[in-house]
């Protein structure tokens, strides 16, 4: 099957920065792919290369097959979410959500305020228009703001504009910026499931762009981890977390990033292969045990509520963090500790490369 | 006491300030409200009431009426150029900035320059640019076979010369004040337009740059409005008026009956209709800001 | 917005817009250089042949020019300094002091800003000749102390300053001109030289009050004293009339080529005066 959406080897400089270096990603029918990855990593240049409002230095972006690099926006037929809603202002919620199938479908003249008294072909294209945007409209309960302008919505309501304006079309692939970044907490969770709700409602391609894992890891189905300017890693959710493809996204991903240790006698202790390699330990998954392998001295503690993280150094002065339990207590500054893992929950990176080791026993 | 020492501190501060705005600003506004019902002569000994006569006289005059009747020529010439033409080149000069910013930059100082000049001097240039024999446009004209013309001795030309001064003086300053209001549109809305199907710059242009200047483009009318309802200084430099009044306005007519031929009375009428006329602009601001053009 | 041939046609277009806006000053300087020969000739060029700097050495030397522009300087320095002295006390006690009538005072200053002087000039005529302050300096100054502008823009601006900043100061005995001279005006300084660009360039530039105010030569300032001298000489000086126009453009021309940022500042601010 043919990719609704793939880049192929694209790169993107501005001056002397690599912005997106040599990317390969396909979006294929009704996925949901999320580009995680930290601010200033290039995935919203990705994502705007996508989109076509960028053409990249090299390499090609097909649709379905066909070679649209040289294509701009309004040609790809793919909608987008601006992380800062975009929102027309001056327009009402109606008008705004009306543009995309006005622009498309209009002519200039078309366009005027009044048009449609003039010819009966003109106002039934202005009927249909008007009736998709308010089947959108009913979608994402916008129905009774439809006269408003956006200045007069919460943040929630122009995000649910913005979501409107950006489906209303039937997009080829449906591209979204840091969706809910601007709103809170409550509002996030809320959204989480209505974004997922609509995938599953639309069957579009969806993209997703976001620093923020828990976003990525909830709502997409594939994720591809960005560092740098390229893609460090693409999996489903479950495999980036249990089976990250090398110390970037191992460090990346988790509440708390994952203790690398070695090569050297402190990461030898856990596994045998850290004489010669990384070994990565998720805090939550090292146990404080009087007979453990390693051993390590406790510098600091961070009472956290449901959790307690312990600052401790171990071997050739390596810093480690253990994440207790709630109700363990914690040790005193300055004692030596033990450490245990288990072998299942230990990964091993190549010490040159950064690349992942498979072992017998892993997680995985 | 130590209530009366922080009156005296605020005496102090704002004492000179308040002083200066009755006596220079508010005083002169109220003596020039009531000199325009009377006869009053600068010199004489004394005035007497004359109700509406002086606005009859403005009003009813060929005089008076030409003068009012210039300077809404020069204005409906001037406001519509100087704004169209501010904006075009505050539209080209802000896409050039991306490809080209030093250009942009030294275009842009080129056009602000009108402002800045002293523009007696330069209305002196003018005149040197448009004389009859020894100026440079003339030559020009003559070169691609025209007729030469008497470009500020014609009385059927005369206004129009005025206001092309006009437009060459005020499009500068038209075009710092879109240029400010085009960087505050946010790129992220141009992005939208192409993402919504809006490819060619014009219609990205009807679709975000037009609406979101709309309360600059108003503002931008009014102040151009104002100003060319203040022409003096070309008129006052190159015509005095003329020829045959051909280019006499509001504001020239002012400083003519009241300071060459001391008529204070008919002078003050000329002044509170001029006021008039620029509290009605400013009132039309704000009624259309609150109405219209405000999104927020 | 604009894209490859497209973005020359609009080069070309803006360009020929911008000879066109420096043709008077190019004809003004060219003029300025050429002998008298070449001025009054029916083959009239648009380069000097034979450049020299005569017509500006008679304009120093042999016109009252140099005296129009001292008293430029005279003048609008005046101007500038009384509007700082009256205008920075005042518009700190109305951003940082509460005390009775400041909302009328506040509010009186916006009035005042839409009062053009043009409004002003036939009372104040009349108020100078009473007082028999008309033609001196004094007549060019005074009336200019009052500026609401300067009020509405540096309270506007001081309001800006934390009250706590304010009050620090007062904690630290400072008195309330103290503040006003040490603490506002020099972090309200953006702002005052915008205005201060304004304020100078405005009465720099002014006609209408000079030509009313003064009737003596010796006291004209450059607009004023360019008129003079054009009429005194009936047309034969037209070099050195030119050569003097420069001069008294160059100022403020070379002011706004080694400023650009803050003249558009404050001229663009001006939008607010009327």
């Amino acid at each position: 099957m043919t990719a609704a959406l793939a880049l192929e080897g694209v790169s993107k400089r501005f001056g002397d920065v690599h912005a997106v270096d040599d990317v390969s990603l396909e979006i294929g029918e009704g996925a949901f792919v999320a580009l995680l990855g930290a601010s200033g990593c290039g995935k919203s240049t990705t994502l705007r290369l996508m989109a076509g409002l960028d053409r990249p230095d090299a390499g090609r972006v097909r649709m379905g097959g066909r070679d649209v690099t040289a294509d701009g926006a309004s040609a790809r037929n793919i909608a987008l979410m601006f992380q800062s809603y975009a929102l027309y202002p001056h327009l009402t919620v109606h008008q705004n959500i009306a543009t995309p199938l006005r622009q498309r479908r209009l002519s200039a003249l078309g366009r005027l305020p009044g048009a449609g008294a003039l010819r009966a072909g003109l106002r039934q294209r202005l009927d249909a228009i008007d009736a998709e945007v308010r089947r959108v409209a009913e979608m994402l309960r916008l129905e009774t703001l439809l006269g408003r302008k956006p200045g007069q919505l919460s943040g929630g309501q122009q995000q649910r504009v913005a979501l409107a304006r950006a489906l209303v079309r039937e997009p080829a692939a449906f591209l979204l910026d840091e969706p809910l970044s601007n709103l809170d907490t409550q509002l996030r969770a809320d959204t989480r499931e209505e974004i997922k709700a609509l995938h599953r409602r639309t069957g579009h391609p969806f993209v997703l762009v976001t620093h923020d894992q828990a976003d990525a890891l909830s709502m997409a189905d594939r994720v591809a981890v960005m560092i740098e300017g390229r893609i460090a890693q693409v999996a489903p959710p479950d495999v980036i977390f249990s089976r990250p493809a090398n110390r970037g996204v191992a460090a990346f991903i988790g509440a708390h990033p994952m203790n690398l240790i070695g090569p050297g006698g402190l990461a030898a202790a856990l596994h045998p292969a850290g004489r010669d390699h990384v070994v990565g330990i998720r805090p939550e998954q090292l146990a404080l045990t009087g007979d453990g392998p390693a051993e390590a001295v406790m510098r600091s503690t961070a009472y956290q509520g449901d959790r307690t993280i312990l600052r401790l150094v171990g071997g050739a002065e390596e810093a480690l963090q253990v994440v207790l339990p709630l109700g363990s207590p914690a040790p005193a500054e300055g004692e030596t500790l033990r450490l245990a893992a288990d072998p299942g929950a230990l990964h091993l990176f190549d010490a040159a490369s950064g690349a992942r080791i498979e072992h017998a026993g892993g997680p995985g | 006491m130590r209530v009366l020492r922080e009156a005296f501190t605020t005496l102090s501060l704002v004492g000179p300030a308040a002083l200066a705005v009755v006596l220079f600003i508010f005083l002169p506004v109220g003596v020039v409200f009531a000199l325009a019902f009377t006869d009053y002569q600068i010199g004489a000994p004394q005035a007497a009431w004359v109700g509406i006569e002086n606005f009859a006289e403005l009003f009813g005059s060929k005089l008076g009426r030409n003068a009012l009747l210039n300077t809404l020529v020069y204005a409906a010439i001037v406001i519509p150029a100087s704004v169209g033409l501010g904006l075009l080149v505050a539209i080209g000069l802000f896409g050039l900035a991306e490809r080209l910013p030093r250009v942009s930059a030294v275009l842009r100082a080129v056009y602000f320059l009108p402002v800045a000049a002293t523009l007696v001097a330069m209305a002196v240039a003018w005149q040197m640019l448009l004389h009859p024999s020894l100026g440079l446009v003339n030559t020009w004209v003559e070169a691609a076979g025209l007729t030469p013309q008497n470009w500020l001795t014609d009385r059927g030309l005369v206004l129009y010369t005025l206001a092309l001064i006009g437009v060459w003086q005020s499009v500068g300053y038209n075009m710092v004040l879109f240029l400010a209001g085009l960087a505050a549109i946010p790129t992220a809305l141009y992005d939208a337009a192409r993402v919504d199907g809006a490819e060619g710059g014009w219609s990205r242009f009807w679709l975000v740059t037009w609406p979101m200047l709309g309360p600059t483009t108003l503002f931008v009318l009014i102040v151009s409005a104002v100003n060319a309802f203040r022409v003096f200084e070309t008129v006052a430099t190159i015509t005095r008026g003329g020829p045959a009044f051909a280019s006499d306005t509001i504001v020239y007519a002012l400083y003519r009956e009241g300071f060459i031929y001391f008529k204070a009375g008919y002078a003050s009428a000329i002044t509170v209709v001029f006021f008039l006329a620029l509290l009605a602009l400013t009132a039309l601001q704000i009624l259309l800001i609150e109405r219209r053009v405000h999104y927020r | 917005m604009i894209r490859g041939l497209g973005s020359v046609v609009v080069v070309g277009l803006i360009s020929l817009g911008a000879v066109m806006v420096l043709l008077p000053f190019a004809w003004m300087v060219s003029v300025s250089l050429k002998p008298r020969s070449e001025i009054f000739t029916t083959d009239v060029a648009f380069l000097p042949a034979a450049p020299t700097l005569m017509n500006y050495w008679t304009a120093l030397t042999s016109t009252e020019i140099p005296v129009y522009l001292v008293n430029g300087v005279i003048v609008t320095g005046g101007i500038l300094v009384l509007q700082l002295l009256v205008t920075v006390p005042c518009a700190y006690a109305l951003a940082h002091r509460r005390f009775a009538g400041r909302r009328l005072l506040f509010g009186s200053v916006v009035a005042a800003l839409l009062v053009p002087f043009h409004v002003t000039a036939i009372p104040l005529f009349i108020g100078l000749a009473w007082t028999g302050l008309l033609n001196s300096y004094t007549a060019l100054v005074l009336p200019f102390v009052a500026t609401a502008f300067g009020l509405f823009l540096l309270r506007q601006t001081f309001a800006q300053i934390p009250d706590e900043l304010i009050d620090a100061a007062r904690v630290d005995g400072l008195s309330e001109m103290a503040i006003a001279w040490r603490i506002a005006f020099p972090l309200g300084m953006p702002a005052v030289i915008a205005f201060s660009i304004f304020s100078v360039t405005a009465h720099w530039n002014d006609l209408f009050w000079p030509l009313i105010a003064v009737t003596d030569p010796a006291l004209a300032t450059p607009p004023r004293g360019i008129l003079y001298f054009r009429d005194e000489e009936s047309g034969d000086d037209v070099g050195p009339l030119m050569a003097g126009a420069t001069l008294i453009t160059a100022p403020l021309i070379l002011g706004f080529l080694l400023a650009q940022r803050r003249f558009i500042q404050g001229l663009a601010s001006t939008g607010l005066k009327r």
